[in-house]
């Protein structure tokens, strides 16, 4: 069980290369081999193309790498605030996490349900099948265009923020939370369903409490990922927060040592926050 | 496990929830969000979604330059997906405890990718802005950045999970530093790589999408065009492309996982 010792391993394969057990080195071109020499190249063939196409507005690009690395200076070593004092990036700071907690709370919320309704051993197939079709194509869409469709019917705001980045998160969360379900020991629900256990006693009584840790640790990764994502609707979909005040800084005063002193403040909270992801995962580790 | 234990422990995940939903009231008090407009804008939404948002006759003929924008952006991503897999696997050597040259190189390479790891890429793009402007050369570097900085974390994990015993085993027989990367580590580490690359270009087309609005790039700039003069036909025909795309691409990459791992 390694699983949640990785960012984000939603997409992980469950089947880890064990020691001995990968490729042989002397053996003749399996189809992994194969495929993996064929996945580079493709790789490195589509890296070429995209230089070759890129639209590089006759930029000079040694100039542009000298000026950013110039700007970097100035933006790490003097940040500094102008134009908002600091307690208002305080409360920026404060706007975003709120939106992050909210997305997450009501993406978690809703993904519980769903997630037991997608879980294969909890479910039907076909409710099962649907649930996971639907929320593949929820996540598909990228996040800022849910806040924006929202945005539409709602106007830009945190209305639209939330509910757009809490689809996201429901997509998220539905598919891990469902894993996480799938795991649990089918003997255990088996057992239970022939004492005569109604559905709701299976789920809170051996379900939830068997898969809590990784319910916690997916929750918690999610809103690592909702932070970020506040910050980028704030700059991108006027959801306000620290996002907004970042695109005010560069996009309407050019002024660095303000992105710089915004751009510090976020690194801190986003350290603390993977930090404390870390614990959780490690913590939970030792548990089980 | 008696009674005692049993009733703790209700009462402290009982404390925990309650917690929990205070600080989202707050949270829903700081950003003004009501639940219940949230709600019914949610379902307002849908319905203008149903009547309005979907691809007609006149949009279709925007396609093809959708389709060029869109080519812009998977390209943009899965060169800095490449690019940045190749640093992350120099720097997740360096910084991996089974891999490590020594200590201080160790902990400079962990430093540096857990500081652009959570500097977010929409940050650099608007950093990137001054000098790159509006080429793909921002939105490039914006992804390559964040993408190296989560690469070498992966990376490191899975150097240290995969390969711990046998370089034990290798140096005993004498190998030298650069055998035992190139004939243990990597190809042991090697199918766990390529899973994660093939998830960031994914991820990174999603990022993309947000990075292209604020920079003005790739699939990003049509939808933001499209957006802002209200031609919602065809900025519906540009979610479905985007939809399409990712569908695909995480299509074939399970296709390849299942293959090669």
């Amino acid at each position: 069980m390694q699983r949640e010792q990785s960012l984000a391993p939603l997409w992980q394969p469950k089947v880890r290369p064990r020691l001995g057990q990968h490729r042989a080195l002397n053996k003749p071109l399996d189809k992994g081999t194969l495929f993996m020499r064929l996945t580079m190249a493709i790789f490195l063939a589509l890296t070429v193309l995209a230089f070759a196409s890129f639209d590089y507005q006759g930029l000079n690009i040694y100039n542009a790498f000298l000026g950013t690395i110039a700007n970097f200076r100035v933006l790490m070593l003097s940040p500094q605030l102008t134009h908002f004092s600091l307690v208002e990036a305080a409360e920026g700071m404060l706007i975003t996490l709120s939106l992050a907690l909210l997305t997450t709370v009501i993406g978690a919320i809703l993904a519980l349900f769903f997630g037991l309704l997608a879980a294969q051993n909890l479910s039907s197939p076909l409710i099962s099948g649907l649930i996971k079709g639907g929320v593949a194509f929820i996540r598909a869409v990228p996040t800022i265009l849910w806040v924006l469709i929202f945005a539409i019917a709602a106007g830009l705001g945190s209305v639209a923020a939330v509910t757009g980045m809490a689809f996201h998160s429901v997509g998220y969360l539905v598919k891990a939370y469902a894993e996480a379900f799938e795991e649990v020991d089918s003997g255990v629900i088996e057992a239970l369903r022939a004492t005569g256990a109604s559905w709701w006693q299976i789920v809170c009584q051996a379900v939830l409490p068997t898969a809590q840790s990784y319910l916690l640790s997916w929750t918690f990764v999610r809103f690592e990922i909702n932070f970020v994502g506040a910050l980028a609707m704030g700059a991108a979909a006027g959801a306000g927060g620290l996002g907004f005040d970042l695109f005010l800084a560069s996009a309407h005063y050019f002024d660095l040592r303000e992105v710089g002193f915004i751009t510090y403040l976020v690194l801190a909270v986003a350290l603390v926050l993977e930090t404390i992801t870390t614990q959780i995962k490690v913590r939970l580790r030792v548990q089980t | 496990m008696s009674a005692d234990y049993l009733i703790k422990k209700r009462s402290n995940t009982l404390k925990v929830l309650l917690g929990l939903g205070f600080l989202s009231l707050a949270a829903a008090f700081i950003t003004q969000y009501d639940p219940v407009t949230g709600l019914i804008s949610g379902l307002d939404a849908m319905r203008w979604v149903a009547a309005n948002f979907y691809p007609n006759e006149q949009s279709l003929t925007r396609l093809p330059s959708i389709m060029n924008r869109l080519r812009e952006t998977v390209l943009m991503s899965i060169a800095a997906t490449t690019v940045a897999a190749f640093s992350a696997t120099f720097f997740a050597l360096l910084g991996a405890q089974t891999t490590k040259v020594n200590d201080a190189l160790r902990l400079m390479s962990r430093s540096t990718a857990a500081f652009l790891r959570n500097i977010p890429a929409v940050a650099w793009a608007m950093i990137l802005l001054f000098t790159f402007g509006q080429s793909s050369l921002t939105g490039f570097l914006a992804l390559f950045f964040s993408t190296f900085g989560f690469l070498s974390r992966v990376f490191m994990e899975t150097f240290d999970e995969t390969t711990a015993s046998s370089i034990e085993a290798l140096t005993a027989t004498g190998a030298s530093y650069m055998q035992i990367i190139f004939q243990a580590v990597l190809p042991a580490s090697l199918p766990q790589m390529i899973s994660w690359m093939l998830y960031m270009v994914e991820t990174n087309i999603r990022d993309a999408t947000l990075l292209g609005i604020l920079t003005g790039t790739g699939i990003g700039f049509s939808f933001a065009l499209f957006y802002k003069s209200m031609n919602y036909h065809a900025a519906s025909l540009v979610v479905i492309v985007i939809v399409v795309t990712i569908l695909v691409i995480e299509y074939i990459s399970n296709h390849i996982r299942r293959v090669i791992l």
